[in-house]
């Protein structure tokens, strides 16, 4: 099975134009901020709404062919679709819900194949519970029983753990990427959390301004952002300035607003450097720069925010960042809102993209 | 405690006045008819043909008004074209018709002499001082109720739903059968409660399209005014029995739809 689909038209104000290619069993994660048009791509493929112009083809049948006036409705192309909030029928009980795509089985098997799935996705003591009654994790396996009820050739999903807590986010997205390894459909899922699709896609295309700007494996696109955009979507520290490649193979970056970096990335003119905030060592404002850290920025502390063992802390240097240190280092600092500190990462650790 | 300002108490002072006014007049038909005067009432033959004329013919007219009314109200409310408001305005229009207009209306339309006059009188249908025509005027002034309940009804569901419905299989009119109707099931059973509550109290347009005929066309709201000028405690017992009637299946249809409420949960 292969899913194809060039899909243009103009939602609101946005002009969408994208193209995606995802093979049986692999699984594509479209990355991109809110209003993105990300789901609106999803009810293209589905066929809930339509795009101006598309090719749609799904294991050698053609859904949708823009310029033929071919156009199949929505419940003939055989999309299973997570929704964001799961839509599942009020109602119904939790194997009513998943027995509703099952028309094709005979009336007295579908209950017995619906408690099947539910038994798949763990959740089958729940079957004759109402979806009010759910938690929205228990919710969200039952909305993905029910899309995969009806053997589907395209799974698509919708910010599928959106929905969930904080503390449950995590631990369902890699049970929830276990489960689509399983399934050997094609998966398109859409998210506006890089640490989402970097988990559930083995290829990540990442969407802004109405096009895909940049697709590959998660590691590529973190280590090698190919604009600003992308390095501040992966979660990374973004600094905008000037480069100048230097001799011996070095970039220096003058930062806007002062500091000067060093990159082992080659470029040229106005770029955006980026960093994580987990690479930045944090030390005392007079400290000489330790072993092979090449970058090194004076800073003020804004915030500190511990969470568990670690701590996020807000720095200004001549822009923001932030650094991701352990509790205790940040307790042998004395750090506090207003300390002074340096900065400090390696040059190996600063990626470049150009704007 | 919390303190009673005076602004509470003119709130009050609208509400006590707006109970003790609509009450009254219902607890004065009560307070009058002694229960002799009940049960002598249902002996009556008059009392019984009109009892048993007014469920018939409002029944009829409140499954006339379903059957044709939620697909139409479903259009309404999922579909978006040029002149979709001017349309909701037309049939909202017999709700601020004078039941007489409404009566009028009726026959010149079609009545013997009427716009359709001619074309029923060759299909052989009679209407005017008929059963049938009793039905008639009962849809037409009842049904903007369950039309406008129905279409807010459905404009109320989830697009979603009605989404997930259709990548699940279902084309549309199987999705309208499985999803949209169960889930706007409570504002579908108001909607009929209302229309139904509606058709049992007519009286205006069906007196002037269909007449006043003991058996055929006078409903329970037109014996009570052809024996109030003859006999005021008989009319006042038959006004018992229709606030009976009336409260009964307004109940019972809250019930079942507070059932169907309970079925849909809290979302």
């Amino acid at each position: 099975m292969l899913l194809r689909a060039e899909l243009a038209g103009r939602v609101g104000e946005l002009e969408l134009e994208v193209s995606v290619e995802v093979q049986s069993g692999s699984c594509l994660a479209l990355a991109g901020p809110s209003a993105a048009g990300k789901t609106t791509i999803l009810r293209w493929i589905a066929g809930i709404v339509n795009p101006d112009r598309g090719l749609i083809a799904c294991s050698g049948e053609l859904w949708l062919d823009t310029e033929q006036s071919i156009c199949r409705p929505a419940e003939q192309r055989r999309c299973g679709l997570l929704f964001q909030d799961y839509a599942l029928f009020p109602h119904l009980s939790a194997w009513r819900n998943v027995a509703y795509g099952l028309r094709a089985l005979p009336r007295a098997q579908r209950r017995a194949r619906a408690l099947e799935l539910l038994e798949r996705f763990d959740i089958a003591e729940r079957a004759e519970d109402r979806p009010a009654t759910l938690s929205g994790g228990e919710r969200q396996r039952v909305a993905l029983a029910r899309a995969l009820a009806p053997a589907p050739e395209v799974l698509l999903l919708d910010e599928p753990c959106a929905a969930l807590d904080v503390s449950t986010r995590a631990a369902a997205t890699r049970a929830l990427a276990a489960m689509l390894r399983e399934t050997g459909t094609p998966v398109v899922v859409v998210t506006h959390d890089f640490h989402e699709a970097a988990v559930l896609g083995d290829e990540v295309a990442v969407l802004d301004g109405g096009k895909i700007i940049q697709q590959g494996c998660a590691e590529d696109l973190a280590a090698r952002p190919a604009s600003a955009f992308v390095a501040d979507l992966t979660g990374a520290v973004v600094l905008l300035g000037t480069a100048r490649l230097q001799a011996g193979g070095l970039t220096r970056i003058e930062l806007d607003g002062g500091g000067v970096l060093t990159a082992t990335d080659p470029a040229e003119g106005r770029v955006a450097a980026s960093v994580f905030p987990w690479e930045i060592t944090l030390l005392a404002p007079d400290a000489l720069a330790p072993g092979s850290a090449q970058n090194m920025l004076p800073a003020r502390v804004t915030s500190i925010v511990t969470v568990g063992n670690r701590a996020r802390v807000g720095l200004l240097a001549a822009q923001p960042m932030v650094a991701e240190i352990t509790e205790e280092s940040a307790r042998m600092l004395e750090l506090s809102v207003g300390s002074r500190v340096a900065a400090a990462w390696k040059a190996t650790a600063t990626r470049v993209g150009e704007l | 405690m919390r303190k009673v300002t005076p602004f509470t108490a003119a709130l009050c002072l609208a509400l006590g006045l707006a109970l003790a006014f609509l009450t009254l007049p219902v607890v004065a038909i009560f307070v009058n008819t002694a229960p002799g005067q009940l049960i002598s009432s249902l002996g009556d033959a008059q009392a019984r043909e009109a009892l048993a004329l007014s469920l018939e013919t409002s029944t009829i007219a409140v499954v006339v008004i379903v059957l044709v009314g939620t697909p139409a109200a479903y259009l309404l409310a999922t579909r978006s074209f040029r002149g979709r408001t001017a349309v909701v305005t037309l049939l909202e229009l017999p709700l601020v018709l004078p039941p007489a207009v409404a009566g009028i209306g009726l026959l010149a339309a079609l009545g013997p002499n009427g716009i359709l006059g001619g074309a029923l009188a060759d299909a052989n249908i009679e209407l005017v001082l008929q059963t049938s025509g009793v039905v008639v005027a009962l849809v037409f002034v009842s049904s903007p109720f369950y039309l406008s309940q129905a279409q807010a009804a459905f404009a109320a569901l989830e697009q979603s739903y009605l989404d997930a419905s259709r990548t699940l299989g279902s084309g549309e009119a199987a999705t309208f059968v499985r999803v949209a109707i169960p889930l706007a099931l409570p504002g579908l059973v108001a909607g009929l409660a209302l229309s139904w509550g509606r058709a049992l109290g007519e009286f205006g347009a069906t007196l002037m399209f269909a007449g006043s005929f003991q058996g055929i066309t006078q409903t329970v709201p037109l014996a009570i005014y052809d024996q109030f000028a003859t006999d005021f405690p008989a009319a006042l017992a038959l006004s018992v029995i229709l606030v009976f009637v009336s409260a009964g299946l307004l109940l019972s249809v809250k019930l079942a739809s507070s059932s169907a409420l309970r079925r849909v949960a809290a979302r």
